[in-house]
């Protein structure tokens, strides 16, 4: 299978400390796929390059068929080529409907004016009771998201980000601080989203990525320290060493 | 959306309709010009000017409660309107005055000594007879017009996108208006500028070829207009902020990160928002100095952008008609204060005169409201709305 992102190469420098060093990664179209390791390993540092927040020293990253180059795109047009993010701490747009965050996501024309002139669609409206069937608020949308419990903030934003319906969808630790009943909610969400488009999860619960079932990449010091199945991963001396001896 | 439905959505934008027309009805039933003449001339004028601040208010909410941009310097752009008509109000004026005067004499005037006799009457007070080039459409009202919509539009523009895009936000934007209006004022209070100085532009309560309409007469047509420039920006700002446009300028103005990410251009947002905002600030300014009389640099000093803030901080941010219940309450109050309508009151060891205790009063109530009603006083019009 082609691959939908590659990076290759990229280093970042931050005053001095190397957060990533000669990274390469390369993403299949369809797929889970886990990143874990060590606090400062560059998880983050790795999504936020990608969806161009920040800018790389040297190296590639490779998106899609007609191979165009991520960066020096702005976030906002990394976003409408199809690359979702969520973040770590849940950010909904609190003072707003579910239903208005909803409708914001939704994959349609995004310029001011458009959005000025655009009207109301029986299709839009459909499509975002669809996804909030999904993630299980179809009776939460005219609540305002603020209101929501910690997991169901992160549904809506899962649900957000596929309403944007996103070829690649990077999602950094979609667990934390949920319930064990949560966790089985979104591993879920997260094994159907993978089946038409490629998910990538950074995760430091090794319970989690073990649900999760897909091919693993360990990261450390900003380079991928071994990839393969998380049994493969776990048996490596050198991980042992720098993440689960510890 | 058909107009009528997005009315039907919007009962607080039909009730403020309402009340502004009920409101329109009542002071021009009441006026000198018109109905009984219980409202004097002047106090139609301050009715009138207070509607022009209840709109610019309007714009000051959009561009700061709605979209998150604290803009210290949108009444930059309310004296460029004033500015703007008031070049034609007193060119036309002038160059009226001049020609009937150069009618008696012997030999007919040519162009060139009708428009030099126009700028010596007009720029005499700063030494000059020269016309600056800056006054080149000043001979034409629909030109004048124009510029009040096209400077401030153009201004807010260049403005805006390089302060954007340069991804300048909070306290530092905030502070980066206030220098732009700084420096507008202290352009303007040059002889040299070629819009008078300090001295401003004066006599713009006579409107050119209506001299023989009583003031009584022209405060109230102001009154009117100003009124419906209130509804018409009210309901266009309505509009605005009603749908998607509105969830996404509320959500820059909450996490403007985020917003990227879902991939919406932050800047072209943040621009349409402040440039049309300006450009409604204009047009109230132009409505709002011919009922003055005069525009001159102090109007555009920092301090009267920072109450434009207050207003609409104990208005109620992020609700339309909170900016207009602010603006109308403080800038009523403030007239009542420092215009001598308040008495003085003698503790017997100090007398409190408003006119100099004013400014404390506000900054009282500005601290109450924040301490006691975070959401204004139109928030508490939420509440009551609530309950019932």
């Amino acid at each position: 299978m082609s691959a939908i992102l590659e990076v290759s190469g990229v280093s970042v420098t931050f005053d001095g400390f190397r957060a990533i060093n000669k990274l390469s990664i390369s993403i299949p179209e369809t797929g889970l796929r886990a990143i874990i390791g060590p606090n400062g390993a560059g998880k983050t540092t790795f999504m936020d390059i990608v969806t161009g927040k920040t800018r790389p020293d040297e190296g590639r990253v490779i998106w899609g068929e007609k191979s165009v180059s991520l960066l020096g795109l702005s976030e906002s047009a990394i976003a409408q080529a199809g690359i979702g993010r969520k973040f770590q701490k849940p950010t909904v747009f609190e003072a707003q409907t579910v239903r208005d965050n909803l409708a914001m996501a939704l994959k349609a024309p995004r310029g001011p004016f458009e959005v000025l002139l655009s009207r109301r669609s029986a299709d839009a409206e459909a499509r975002i009771r669809d996804i909030a069937e999904e993630i299980g608020l179809a009776d939460a949308l005219p609540r305002l998201a603020g209101e929501l419990s910690h997991g169901q903030k992160q549904w809506l934003e899962i649900g957000m980000l596929l309403a944007q319906a996103p070829r690649l969808l990077l999602v950094d630790e979609p667990a934390a601080g949920m319930t064990p009943a949560e966790r089985e909610h979104t591993t879920d969400l997260l094994k159907r989203a993978a089946q038409t488009r490629a998910v990538v999860v950074i995760e430091h619960d090794m319970e989690f990525v073990r649900r999760l079932d897909c091919r693993v990449t360990v990261l450390h010091e900003g380079a991928v320290l071994a990839e393969g199945s998380l049994d493969h991963v776990t048996r490596n001396q050198q991980v042992i060493d720098v993440y689960l001896g510890r | 959306m058909p107009a009528g439905g997005f009315l039907a959505s919007q009962p607080a934008t039909l009730w403020f309709l309402g009340c502004l027309a009920l409101f329109t009805l009542g002071v021009t039933v009441l006026a000198e010009g018109f109905g009984s003449g219980t409202l004097s001339t002047s106090m139609v004028k301050i009715l009138g000017m207070t509607l022009c601040l209840c709109l610019i208010a309007v714009a000051m909410d959009v561009v700061w409660g709605y979209c998150g941009i604290l803009s210290l310097g949108h009444f930059a752009f309310f004296g460029i309107g004033g500015y703007a008509i008031g070049m034609w109000l007193m060119y036309a004026r002038t160059e009226g005055i001049v020609t009937e005067a150069l009618l008696s004499a012997p030999i007919p005037p040519t162009e060139t000594e009708i428009t030099d006799a126009i700028a010596g009457q007009i720029f005499g007070v700063v030494g000059s007879s020269e016309l600056p080039a800056l006054w080149g459409f000043a001979h034409s009202l629909p030109l004048q017009l124009a510029m009040v919509v096209l400077v401030p539009g153009l201004l807010a523009l260049v403005f805006g996108w390089l302060a954007f895009r340069s991804r300048v936000t909070g306290v530092y934007l905030s502070i980066l208006t206030q220098a732009m209006t700084l420096a507008l004022s202290l352009y303007l209070f040059q002889n040299d500028s070629g819009l008078r100085g300090n001295n401003g532009l004066s006599g713009l309560q006579n409107i050119p070829g209506l001299d023989h309409v009583p003031q009584a007469t022209l405060s109230l047509w102001f009154f009117w207009a100003s009124a419906a420039a209130l509804g018409l920006g009210y309901l266009f700002f309505a509009w605005l902020v009603s749908d998607k446009f509105g969830s996404v300028i509320r959500a820059i103005r909450d996490n403007e990160a985020r917003v990227r990410f879902l991939g919406y251009e932050v800047e072209h947002y943040k621009l349409v928002v402040f440039t049309l905002t300006a450009v409604v600030a204009g047009i109230a300014g132009a409505l709002y100095y011919p009922q003055a009389g005069i525009v001159n640099p102090a109007e555009i000093a920092p301090i009267a952008s920072i109450y434009l803030a207050v207003w609409v901080a104990i208005g109620g941010r992020g609700r339309l008609y909170g900016a207009v219940i602010g603006a109308a309450v403080v800038s009523l109050a403030s007239s009542w204060f420092t215009g001598g309508g308040a008495p003085a009151i003698d503790l017997g060891f100090y007398t409190i005169n408003w006119t100099d205790w004013w400014l404390v009063l506000l900054g009282f109530g500005f601290v109450a409201v924040t301490l006691f009603l975070p959401r204004g006083i139109g928030g508490v019009f939420d509440r009551l709305v609530r309950k019932s």
